[in-house]
């Protein structure tokens, strides 16, 4: 299979770069969308030790979406900051579990947000993204191989961090468990949206640049299936996605007001140094 | 001390003796070493106020990290916050450490907070309602932290001391960030420098409340004479403000800036900055918890705390089950 060195080479062939930049929107997106959800938490998680440990991990993902956002900016789709800030939001790539809010109220006043949720959806997108950057390595973008390698590093630290809090909290008492059953069927209605690859992915596969969304899948399965064997869960049927598929940029309403708060400094001025 | 005399038979008074040798010497105090229950309640006082402050803390500029104007904004406000909440749990372990032979522990320290008898500074009792907020924020308070912290790097608490090395080169980081945002903004258009400007405003008298009373007289009660007899601290509140001053006033005014204050200046006679002193019933009334945004920074903690409750349930559960 042909492989990609440079963004000028990706940009002489249409269709290729079409399927690689709604593949980079896609990772960018959902990092970003996540490290957003849960800076929201800062503050506010269950003990000072865990506070810092996830802002670490956000941070983490920002920059792990400010990478990708940056290989748009050399394929020429826009400046990075305006790519993440300026965009409407049909134009969001991200799977809609990511942009779902923490729990009710807002992150400034009243939020009753709920850690289990936090705990499931952040472990089963971190073993997707794992899956996902693995086959990246052998990328035909070779830049992209680069950049994979890189988020890898990061990635096996936030995975043993949320494996962690997830055998803890299904293992122990009875509160905990009901409440980690409920974040788990939360999760579940949209997971599928996170494992899909879009329109866009029989192109992606065919030209190399990550493999195709039933392999994605069909890992991700397996691995959760033996997560859930070893807590004594069942697996029920696949999982969905109840809200729609935000490859193809179909989001909730949610999405639009996290992009507000997102941008609302930026807006006012995009021209002008910041 | 009397070297035919071993120190568990000293009298209590010979023991608080040679501890004030030892402090008098420059020795550092160690958290095993014997202490008098005077020093041991100041240390706690000044350490947990300080480590609480720094979780408060985290509150207004957490208000602006999602909202920071880019990607590189929003990295390094992140970076900044957290490293404030892990200021926050590095203080926080040293003040258990002091805490524990009274039988208390974390869960005393925040329910204190949340009762109102743990204070914490005046700064973060205020409102952050802009962008600007978050660049004066980063710039000035903690550019005014970095002189408090400095001057208690020869603490003759030994674990406070080396807590607080690892903190003061962080906050010149943050410092540094802060000032960035704030030369982008005063070199930016109208609005961004009115935004500033604006900021200053509202933040001004704050800052110069962030070293507390001059004396006193100004409050009614102060701990700052004991605290420099322990060498917990070396320096008065008023020689630390006109450090600030010193240092930060030809930079605000070099930026175009004006300071809400027409009456400063600095006094070529004395050597030393004259400005009009704030208020400071309203010092005490702000940290008392009645600053402009004193209750919903408590509540925001107290209901997250309550919140996730069932979190620190379930972990202990799984200790006790370990053993």
């Amino acid at each position: 299979m042909r492989t990609y060195e440079t963004a000028e080479e990706a940009l002489e062939s249409p269709e290729y770069n079409e399927a690689l930049t709604e593949l980079l929107f896609q990772l960018a997106d959902d990092d970003f969308l996540l490290a957003y959800r849960g800076s929201e938490w800062l503050g506010l998680a269950p003990h000072i030790e865990e506070d810092v440990a996830f802002s670490s991990i956000n941070q983490d993902m920002m920059g792990h979406a400010t990478l990708y956002y940056k290989r748009l900016e050399e394929l020429g789709e826009g400046k990075a900051d305006d790519l993440s800030h300026l965009r409407s939001p049909e134009k969001f790539r991200n799977a809609v579990l990511l942009e779902l809010p923490n729990g009710t109220g807002n992150y400034l006043e009243k939020p009753n947000y709920d850690w289990a949720f936090a705990v499931v959806r952040n472990y089963f997108y971190t073993l997707a993204k794992k899956i996902k950057l693995e086959s990246l390595k052998t990328s035909s973008y070779v830049p992209l191989q680069h950049t994979a390698r890189k988020v890898l590093m990061e990635v096996n630290y936030h995975l043993m961090h949320w494996e962690t809090w997830f055998n803890q909290l299904i293992q122990s008492t009875e509160e905990a468990h009901k409440r980690m059953k409920n974040a788990i069927d939360q999760v579940w209605e949209e997971f599928m949206g996170v494992l899909s690859t879009g329109d866009k992915g029989d192109v992606m596969a065919r030209s190399g640049i990550i493999e195709d969304e039933e392999t994605i899948k069909k890992r991700w399965i397996s691995k959760v299936e033996s997560v859930f064997t070893q807590s004594g869960l069942h697996l029920k049927e696949k999982p969905q996605m109840k809200s729609g598929n935000g490859r193809n940029g179909e989001h909730t309403p949610t999405l639009e007001s996290a992009l507000d708060t997102l941008s609302e400094v930026y807006r006012k001025a995009p021209a002008q140094g910041w | 001390m009397r070297a035919d005399v071993l120190f568990e038979d000293m009298t209590e008074e010979e023991k608080y003796e040679h501890f004030m040798d030892r402090i008098d010497a420059g020795e550092k105090i160690e958290a095993d070493d014997w202490m008098p229950e005077d020093y041991r309640e100041s240390l706690i006082r000044l350490i947990a106020m300080h480590g609480i402050s720094e979780i408060m803390g985290a509150l207004p500029e957490k208000e602006w990290v999602p909202k920071a104007p880019t990607l590189h904004r929003k990295l390094a406000i992140m970076a900044k916050v957290q490293d404030e909440m892990g200021h926050g749990q590095l203080l926080l372990r040293v003040a258990e450490d002091l805490m524990a032979p009274l039988g208390k522990n974390r869960e005393n320290i925040m329910q204190d907070l949340f009762s109102g008898r743990l204070k914490f500074h005046n700064v973060f009792h205020m409102k952050a309602p802009t962008w600007g907020d978050a660049g004066i924020i980063a710039w000035l308070v903690d550019g005014a932290a970095i002189i408090s912290q400095t001057m208690m790097l020869t603490t003759s608490y030994g674990p406070y001391g080396r807590a607080l090395k690892r903190i003061c080169a962080e906050e010149v980081f943050h410092a540094q960030h802060g000032e960035s945002i704030i030369l982008a903004m005063a070199e930016g258009n109208e609005e961004q420098r009115q935004m500033l400007q604006d900021s200053l405003n509202r933040w001004w008298t704050a800052l110069l409340m962030f070293f507390g009373p001059k004396s006193k007289e100004n409050t009614g009660s102060s701990h700052q004479d004991k605290n420099i007899r322990y060498k917990l601290r070396t320096k008065t509140n008023e020689e630390l403000r006109q450090e600030f001053l010193t240092k930060y006033v030809p930079r605000i005014w070099a930026l175009g800036l004006t300071i809400p204050d027409e009456t400063l200046h600095f006094d070529e006679e004395e050597k030393l900055w004259k400005y009009r002193d704030p208020d400071w019933n309203e010092f005490k009334q702000i940290v008392t918890g009645n600053g402009p945004q004193s209750k919903e920074r408590l509540e925001l903690r107290r209901d997250s705390y309550e919140n996730t409750r069932w979190v620190r349930e379930a972990l202990s559960s799984q200790k006790k089950a370990a053993i």
